[in-house]
């Protein structure tokens, strides 16, 4: 009956006034990103470790240019002093500033840590995604390898490998340069392994789901399969292991500077520092002091942040 | 005969596993016309799954293996295509809805990327107009706020919502046979016969062809012109769908109605739901004969000798068995 349609607009006639908005729903967008990020700030540790480690980010990227000392500025009088005004950690054996030594250092040692953490990761997604999808030989072949490569001692290896082409990179690249080639590859070269293990343990498991079988039965080529529809949901995890890698980057980096093997000592890494000062631990213990907490709390932020990224980016963690 | 879209000829998936060969499909023959609806019924593990997965080819080789038979596509076999040659085919021609509408999605991109991501795939389009495509392809399916809801994030849609979602995906470049593996047995009651009704409308509205699978056979008596009824990887009965229901010949087909849930009579006589007694033999040796005869409550001499020949008892209505 048409007239009973007019009817029924009457009687919401009176609410008319008040225009019926559809309340537009919140520009709120639950993306998986946006939920790690809100997961991640409720971690207390892991948000106070992001404030550490941005400021020393910050410190050694702007304070060369205000701490304006020379790191290299000898001055034999006011060698091994304590923490002063003119030098506010103190100076070495030749007088040289420490904490413009280890402001310019850090950029050394973190570059290092993220370039090693890279070529880890790089290397491992790939060795492992190449197992992890194709099964058969070829798997058994790369997970050899790994297992092969994590069972060599590490720093045997490094010492051996540094030796042998240290002067040839060198030669090739330049004194700075050659060996921060050689150091960013040597360390990252041997921590693909867990990564490798990793990523082929989240594809044999993502693989099996159904939007991958999904994907496959509307045609998504096996590349597209791994790089578009696994891999993202493998992520997680690969971060987690990124975090800390960047982390024991930075110690193996100090470990090799610390046994002479590393950067010379006109490039003042952290762990360099800590080799020079080694020798003076009795009288001027300010000098090995500084260096030793600066990798301490680097490396303590980044393990804590990863933590933090791992409780954010756990799906089966509902809070 | 009408123009067949798909013709599954003597079709043998055999699966190699430690114990030996498992005949999952032992010899399947199905054909479906253009634009017609056919229903595969029959309980788990009777290789309905693994029919539909060889037509698309989505069976992992190894272990699986397509031991005889030929698929032929408009009359071109699939089996000796590769994986390129397939991912011609695969969305473009026949299209896939899997059972479990809560998985078949990823969850970390937004349903419009997922839908605009085949659609691109597909055809030769850019970003926006493939996102455009995905939010038209979401109104078809009457997702409401389509415009917006492409925007949202998997777990954001219920599981109903979700296959229409992966209808929505299966059916963006308009394939010309939709293959339908369970599409409505994770879902409740009332939100299958919402999905049933859409896979109709599309089907009209697109003028393909369905290829059902379900082990309902409600499911099957609303939907399908054409039933096939499998059992242990072989074809036992098949026939125009008024045929089947009215008069089934096989005791396996028989037995599959009489075991279809009934409310008023439950409510009546309190009265057990009907079941076929026994299981499903072994896939690994089957037995020679009839491989119902071990539950058949009409079994005979002959039956465990030798397997019974599918024979016509009536227009398009095809039995194996002796009776």
């Amino acid at each position: 009956m048409p007239g009973s349609i007019p009817a029924s607009l009457s009687v919401e006639a009176p609410v008319a006034g008040t225009p019926v908005v559809v309340a537009p729903r919140k520009a709120q967008r639950f993306s998986p990103g946006l939920e790690a990020w809100r997961r991640f700030r409720r971690h207390r540790l892991a948000m106070a470790s992001s404030v550490v480690l941005l400021l020393i980010v910050v410190a050694i990227a702007l304070g060369p240019l205000l701490w304006r000392v020379p790191i290299n500025e000898i001055d034999f009088a006011a060698k091994l002093e304590g923490p002063s005004w003119a030098h506010p950690l103190g100076t070495d054996d030749l007088g040289q500033d420490v904490l413009a030594r280890l402001l310019y250092g850090g950029r050394v040692s973190l570059a290092v840590g993220l370039c090693a953490m890279l070529v880890a990761s790089f290397v491992g997604v790939l060795i492992g995604s190449l197992a992890g999808m194709s099964r058969g030989s070829v798997d058994a072949v790369l997970m050899w390898l790994a297992d092969f490569f994590l069972s060599l001692p590490a720093l045997p290896l490094l010492l051996l490998i540094i030796y042998l082409f240290r002067e040839a990179l060198k030669n090739l690249l330049g004194p700075e340069g050659g060996i921060f080639v050689m150091i960013v590859i040597v360390i990252g070269g041997l921590r693909w392994m867990p990564v490798a293990r990793l990523v082929r343990a989240q594809i044999l498991s993502i693989r099996e789901k159904e939007f991958v079988e999904a994907a496959r039965a509307l045609g998504a080529s096996k590349l597209r399969q791994v790089v578009r529809h696994i891999l993202p949901n493998a992520l997680g995890p690969v971060i987690v292991a990124g975090t800390i890698d960047v982390a024991a980057a930075i110690i193996a980096e100090s470990t090799l500077s610390f046994l002479g093997l590393g950067f010379p000592p006109d490039i003042p890494t952290w762990g360099r520092v800590l080799f020079d000062a080694k020798d003076y631990l009795d009288i001027a213990p300010h000098w090995a002091l500084f260096p030793g907490a600066a990798i301490f709390f680097t490396v303590l932020a980044i393990n804590f942040i990863g933590d933090g990224l791992r409780d954010a980016l756990d799906p089966r963690r509902v809070m | 005969m009408a123009d067949t879209l798909l013709d599954i000829r003597g079709l043998k998936t055999w699966f190699k596993t430690d114990d030996g060969m498992v005949r999952a499909v032992d010899g399947v023959d199905l054909h479906i016309d253009r634009g017609e609806t056919v229903g595969v019924v029959g309980e788990s593990g009777c290789g309905k799954t693994v029919t539909a997965r060889s037509v698309l080819k989505l069976i992992d080789m190894p272990p699986g293996r397509f031991e005889a038979g030929q698929i032929l596509w408009q009359g071109r076999d699939l089996i000796p295509l590769d994986q390129d040659e397939m991912n011609k085919i695969r969305a473009r021609e026949i299209a896939i809805v899997f059972q479990e509408p809560m998985t078949s999605l990823n969850p970390v991109y937004t349903v419009g990327d997922q839908i605009a991501e085949v659609i691109a795939l597909h055809q030769r389009l850019n970003r926006k107009q493939a996102i455009e495509g995905a939010a038209e392809m979401l109104r078809l399916v009457n997702i409401p706020n389509a415009q917006r809801r492409v925007h949202d994030y998997p777990h954001q849609f219920s599981g109903g919502m979700r296959q229409r979602v992966m209808i929505a995906m299966a059916l963006s470049c308009q394939p010309k046979l939709l293959i339908a593996d369970e599409p409505t047995t994770a879902l409740d009651v009332t939100i299958q016969a919402q999905i049933l009704e859409l896979m109709q409308e599309m089907k009209e509205r697109f003028g393909m062809a369905i290829l059902l699978i379900t082990h309902a056979m409600g499911v099957v008596a609303e939907t399908c012109q054409r039933v096939t009824v499998m059992y242990a990887g072989k074809v036992v009965e098949e026939a125009p769908v008024e045929a089947l229901f009215g008069d089934p010949r096989h005791p396996y087909t028989q037995g599959l109605i009489r075991s279809i849930p009934r409310v008023d009579r439950a409510a009546e006589k309190k009265q057990r739901l009907e079941a076929i007694p026994g299981t499903v033999p072994s896939l690994l040796e089957p037995p020679p004969g009839c491989r119902f005869a071990a539950r058949c409550r009409y079994v005979s001499e002959i039956c465990v000798r030798d397997m019974p020949p599918l024979k016509e008892v009536g227009p398009g209505h095809y039995v194996r068995c002796v009776l």
